[in-house]
């Protein structure tokens, strides 16, 4: 039996679509428990779909996905930049603290140790100096780095990142990836939609390549092929 | 100054009118600020108008009187607003166009229903209401809605403000973002309905959308733009009916332009983000 805060996410034939749109057709594998893989692909090939079927948010055409969560909204997750309203007017701290978000309800204040989790988190990812600082006032990468302490402060054992990296400087990005890193060695599941590449052969041991369908699903040396590769881009011209 | 005052408040009809607008301030400005942070300001036009057929056949049956107006235009906006939900939910059309299609449809259906059984006067009077005529029921049923929103926002505000700062990171937590969206648009409705009889259906809206935006250009965080707008909304409410007792004005339009001239002083001298700011920092 497995570890209960080992997640693992199993796929069969999953297929989604957008009215006439195929986003994603005949999908399936599994995300093992305590594995760090990446999600590429081509544009509109289906990614960000993918990461909404898991979480129950679009409609699904046929197939299923199944896991071992109470419920699979336990996990950690970030958004695209462009889902969230950066405007609202919300301090670090508070946004932070929305990841304790499932422990405290709607009512309950925060405790001492509550407290002191954010400060731990907030010191992690190299926000300390901004506590008080309004969300809007934050560099595109500061911004990042908020949304990630609060999936440190949630500690949830499954972790999805929508493209973490995009428009934030290398020094961030690689800060980030050594959290990443972390949550991987603490025994995280975890998903991490990406584009770069380069990125991906260095810091990922699995990858999942799609476009529209599954091209390749194992260590990434094996799938990030050039062949899988333009077959992943060629699925989407037809 | 003292003299003043106690004449004012020598009439229990003047008092009432003040006590309604004290718990309007405090039950719709909150409502509003979340209205605007969630950036659905908007959405409070289309459903101020969505209440006005109930509205008038609870005019018909029982004339000016809070509770039967309250009931009609509650039962009304809700109906408005469930119809659009369904229609977003289940065909191409967006929230706000659906909203849009079922409200000119109330509105148009609350004006004939005014016009064939009573005439322009009442029509008058639904539509912008008479604070001066508030009587004890609608005055204890105003209190009792303010309170319940207080009670009801101290409990929902923060699963409201996670939801509309981040939807996917709300729903990836199991979040029931449709079931605080309509319970948020119920306290809309509620409060729309509390300022019938003070500003009337097509006013009750402006007391909580102006104090709203005019706190914004002075306070930033939400606590204190709950807190400023309620205090700008009472204000205004108090200077109004002073205009009104004094000069002889329509209460609820005078109540409704103190507020405006609060909203474009602040839009032009504000702290935050006002005309002025702008203009310096370009400079």
């Amino acid at each position: 039996m497995l570890h209960p805060h080992r997640k693992k996410i199993e796929i069969h034939n999953l297929s989604v679509h957008y009215g006439d749109v195929i986003a994603l057709e005949n999908l399936s594998g599994t995300f093992q428990p305590n594995t760090l893989t990446a999600i590429v692909g081509p544009n509109g090939g289906g990614k960000s779909t993918l990461i909404k079927a898991i979480q129950g948010q679009v409609k699904i055409k046929s197939g299923n996905v199944t896991h071992n969560c109470r419920h699979i909204c336990e996990s950690g997750y970030l958004p695209q930049k462009s889902d969230v309203d950066s405007s609202f007017p919300l301090s670090v701290y508070e946004v932070i603290g929305m990841g304790l978000w499932l422990h405290q309800g709607s009512f309950k204040a925060y405790t001492k140790e509550q407290h002191n989790l954010i400060e731990e988190a907030m010191c992690r990812v190299g926000l300390s100096q901004s506590k008080h600082k309004r969300i809007d006032q934050l560099s595109g990468g500061q911004f990042q780095r908020m949304l990630f302490a609060r999936i440190y402060v949630q500690d949830a054992s499954l972790i999805i990142l929508d493209e973490p990296f995009t428009a934030i400087d290398s020094q961030t990005c690689d800060h980030l990836l050594d959290i990443i890193q972390e949550w991987h060695q603490k025994g995280k599941t975890i998903l991490v939609v990406l584009h770069n590449l380069d990125l991906v052969r260095k810091n990922f041991p699995e990858t999942l390549l799609i476009g529209r369908k599954c091209v390749g699903w194992g260590p990434t040396n094996k799938v990030l092929t050039k062949a899988n590769v333009s077959q992943a881009f060629a699925n989407l011209m037809i | 100054m003292i003299e003043f005052f106690s004449e004012f408040f020598q009439y229990a009809f003047l008092k009432r009118a003040f006590v309604s607008c004290v718990c309007l301030s405090f039950g719709s400005a909150p409502v509003g600020c979340l209205l605007v942070l969630r950036r659905m300001s908007l959405m409070g036009d289309a459903l101020s108008h969505a209440v006005l057929p109930g509205a008038a056949i609870g005019y018909i049956l029982a004339g000016l009187s809070l509770p039967m107006l309250g009931i009609g235009g509650f039962i009304s906006g809700l109906l408005v607003a469930l119809l659009s939900g369904f229609v977003s939910r289940y065909t191409d059309l967006k929230e706000d166009a659906s909203f849009a299609g079922f409200f000119l449809i109330a509105l148009a259906l609350g004006v004939l229903i005014i016009s064939i059984k009573q005439n322009s006067v009442d029509l008058i009077h639904i539509l912008f209401g008479s604070a001066l005529a508030v009587d004890e029921i609608s005055l204890v049923l105003m209190g009792v809605i303010t309170t319940l929103t207080l009670v009801a926002l101290a409990v929902i505000i923060r699963p409201l403000i996670i939801e509309c700062f981040d939807p996917h990171f709300f729903q990836s937590n199991g979040g029931w973002g449709t079931f605080y969206h309509g319970f948020f648009l119920t306290l809309v409705v509620l409060n729309l309905v509390s300022g019938f009889q003070s500003l009337g259906t097509l006013l009750s809206l402006s007391i909580m959308m102006i104090p709203a935006i005019t706190a914004r250009f002075w306070v930033e965080r939400i606590w204190s733009l709950f807190i400023l707008s309620a205090m700008i909304a009472l204000f205004s409410g108090l200077l109004g009916l002073m205009f009104s007792y004094y000069q002889n004005w329509p209460s609820g339009p005078s109540i409704v332009l103190v507020c405006g001239m609060f909203y474009i002083f602040s839009l032009t001298f504000g702290t935050n983000g006002s005309l002025i700011q702008k203009i310096i920092i370009k400079k």
